[in-house]
């Protein structure tokens, strides 16, 4: 027997106490790893973007649309050397859960503006323009789900319909693409703006936004105003960033979910923090009179201190590991699925580290008072009257 | 001086020894210059009625508790000039307590709590494991190793928590009530375990019991009354 033999009898001396302890530890510590992996996944797509790219939204938010009026008046705007508008199909192939990243754009300049990310051989760019029903599919698409140049594939939205009523569009694959540079995601799909906008029931002529090149950086700052300006006080005014500042406000719409999600974890993670105090502060007390004997017996105050400090650092990592476990084994499970939203999810070491950093923490945080209580304690008091 | 105390190297000298105790505004004298010596190999009975400071005696001698004013020496310290540090180390090797309600941790196995203050010595697992065995047997529990407090008589507990407290061999016992919760025959096994302890292996019995019966077992016996002792010779 050894210190560490008695401090783990100590811990399972009620076995369903430390258990339920333990799952409520594990339960914080999983949210608190899942939660870190994806926040450092959505700041690491924040740096893909070119400085001399704008993107037109319309100011509410992003996820409200701008007419596709506003296309040809920007790109008049002088200052701006290509520009291309986007249109969310909110896509999925066969199953909801098949989720596909596929866009309405306007083919011969979205493939203009994507020259430098993107390859594109002369017939699938011919093809492209040419063919109404005709969608690009990214190379990464194209092997994810096994299809060929020259498939039909049916594609559902979870947002537009048909004018039949039918969520599904027949598309034809009529050329892909592969990555001219690393950090292009081609798991992506591109379709005619034209042939879905007469086809969809509603929000006909309207689009997501714009996404434009300048001349140069130095003109962004004037594009940016003219834009803007243009459509003040009209019904869908405008706010004009760098892609860079864009992609970092869809993640800041993700990250103000994330902070309310964080909030929420932090106030359960400070819950549990205080439950598993308090329930340390009262296993502690009720064996003051043991704590006495082994007092009695010549354990310092610094041993005993050191013990139950010991116990609740090995309930909260005992609590805690298990805890990352399943936060790796959600992770892998929705990685491929989010692929397209946060391509860089994962368990990442540096965040399982200041896990286990956090536990020990944890434990010291909630085991102090009691081991102090321990440490302090009077052997006359505790052995009591009897 | 009451005592026939070995005048060299008494187990315990007690000089003018002030002991009192504050709650609130109030102060309660216990002890008011208490003068006592124990020869080494004494075997003692404290007698004396419910709060005339029996146990607050076995605290102080055991180092548990500290005096006021006066000399408190026991086992060749002086425990009014310890540190709370240096006590606790003291009492782990000159000190074996045993409680009226045998004190074990019942989460650990008879061993393991034998084995507990081994846990505060340098000895090595195999002769920790020796000692504990060799404690268990003495008191006649080689058999029961492996039982928890909650799996043995009364008698078998307090048995148990003899030998913890023989087994990192101290020279000064210190019993209070030992045999209050047991009845007469376990009672008397018990007992007869502490003389052998005192006869065989040598060691100073300090024991505070009601029982008169009990206090046959010593070789002698102190009244305690009023902060003071009366002494009663029961074996020659
Ligand atoms: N921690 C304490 N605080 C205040 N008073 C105390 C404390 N400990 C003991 N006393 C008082 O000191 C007196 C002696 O107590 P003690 O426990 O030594 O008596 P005792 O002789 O062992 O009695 P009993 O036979 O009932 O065990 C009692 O009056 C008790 O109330
Ligand atoms: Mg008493």
């Amino acid at each position: 027997m050894n210190d560490l033999v008695l401090i783990r009898k100590n811990l399972f001396r009620r076995k369903l106490r430390a258990i339920l302890m333990m799952v409520s530890i594990l339960i914080a510590f999983a949210i608190f790893a899942v939660l870190a992996s994806f926040e450092r996944a959505f700041n690491a797509g924040q740096d893909r973007a070119t400085p001399d790219r704008l993107v037109v939204l319309n100011k509410i938010n992003f996820t409200q649309p701008l007419p596709i009026s506003y296309y040809n008046r920007v790109a008049a705007i002088d200052g701006v050397a290509q520009i291309t508008h986007f249109s969310w199909f909110g896509g999925y192939y066969q199953e909801p859960r098949n989720f596909i990243a596929a866009f309405a754009v306007d083919p011969e300049n979205w493939m203009k503006l994507r020259d430098t990310d993107f390859v594109f051989s002369p017939e699938a760019r011919a093809a492209f323009i040419r063919e109404r029903t005709g969608v690009l599919v990214g190379a990464r698409m194209m092997e994810k789900w096994g299809w060929k140049v020259g498939d039909h594939i049916p594609i559902s939205s979870s947002i537009w319909s048909q004018k039949s009523g039918s969520h599904a569009w027949d598309f034809i694959i009529v050329g892909s693409f592969t990555a001219r540079i690393p950090q292009a995601d081609t798991n992506v799909m591109l379709m005619g703006y034209d042939y879905f906008n007469e086809t969809r029931s509603f929000g006909k002529d309207l689009i997501s936004w714009l996404a434009l090149r300048t001349t140069s950086v130095a003109a962004n700052e004037r594009v940016i105003e003219a834009i803007d300006g243009m459509f003040a006080n009209s019904p869908y005014e405008t706010t004009t960033d760098s892609e860079k500042a864009f992609s970092k406000a869809f993640a800041a719409q993700l990250g103000n979910i994330a902070l309310i999600v964080e909030l929420v974890v932090g106030a359960a993670f400070v819950t549990i923090l205080m439950i598993v105090g308090n329930t340390m502060v009262m296993t502690v007390r009720e064996r003051t009179r043991e704590i006495g004997v082994l007092k009695t017996l010549g354990f310092s105050g610094g041993r005993i201190l050191r013990m139950v400090l010991g116990e609740s650092i090995l309930l909260a990592l005992l609590g805690g590991l298990p805890g990352l476990g399943v936060a790796l084994l959600l992770i892998t499970k929705v990685r491929d699925s989010l692929m397209n939203f946060v391509p860089a999810l994962s368990l990442y070491p540096d965040i399982a580290a200041a896990a286990v950093g956090l536990m020990v923490v944890f434990g010291i945080i909630t085991g102090l008072v009691p081991a102090l209580n321990a440490m302090r304690l009077n052997i006359v008091t505790a052995l009591g009257r009897s | 001086m009451l005592s026939p105390a070995d005048p060299i190297d008494p187990m315990i000298d007690i000089v003018d020894l002030c002991k009192r105790f504050t709650k609130g505004k109030e102060t309660i004298t216990i002890f008011d210059a208490l003068n006592l010596a124990i020869p080494r190999g004494d075997f003692v009975a404290v007698m004396g009625p419910s709060g005339s400071g029996k146990t607050t005696l076995l605290n102080l001698l055991g180092g548990i508790d500290r005096s006021d004013s006066g000399a408190i020496e026991v086992a060749g310290e002086r425990l009014d000039r310890l540190s709370e540090s240096e006590l606790s180390r003291w009492r782990a090797s000159h000190i074996g307590f045993i409680f009226q309600f045998y004190n074990l941790m019942p989460m650990l196995t008879a061993a393991q709590n034998v084995e507990l203050p081994l846990l505060l010595t340098r000895l090595g697992r195999k002769e920790r494991r020796e000692r504990v065995e060799t404690a268990l047997g003495v008191v006649g529990l080689a058999d029961r190793v492996k039982h928890y407090p909650k799996e043995m008589s009364g008698g078998q507990q307090q048995r148990v928590a003899i030998a913890r407290a023989i087994v990192s061999d101290p020279a000064l016992l210190l019993c209070d009530e030992p045999t209050g919760d047991l009845d007469r025959s376990t009672a008397d096994e018990v007992l007869s375990i502490l003389q052998v302890l005192n006869r065989d292996l040598g060691k100073t019995i300090v024991m505070v019991t009601h029982d008169p019966a009990a206090a046959q077992y010593a070789k002698r016996s102190l009244h305690l009354d009023k902060g003071h002792f009366i002494e009663k010779e029961l074996v020659a």
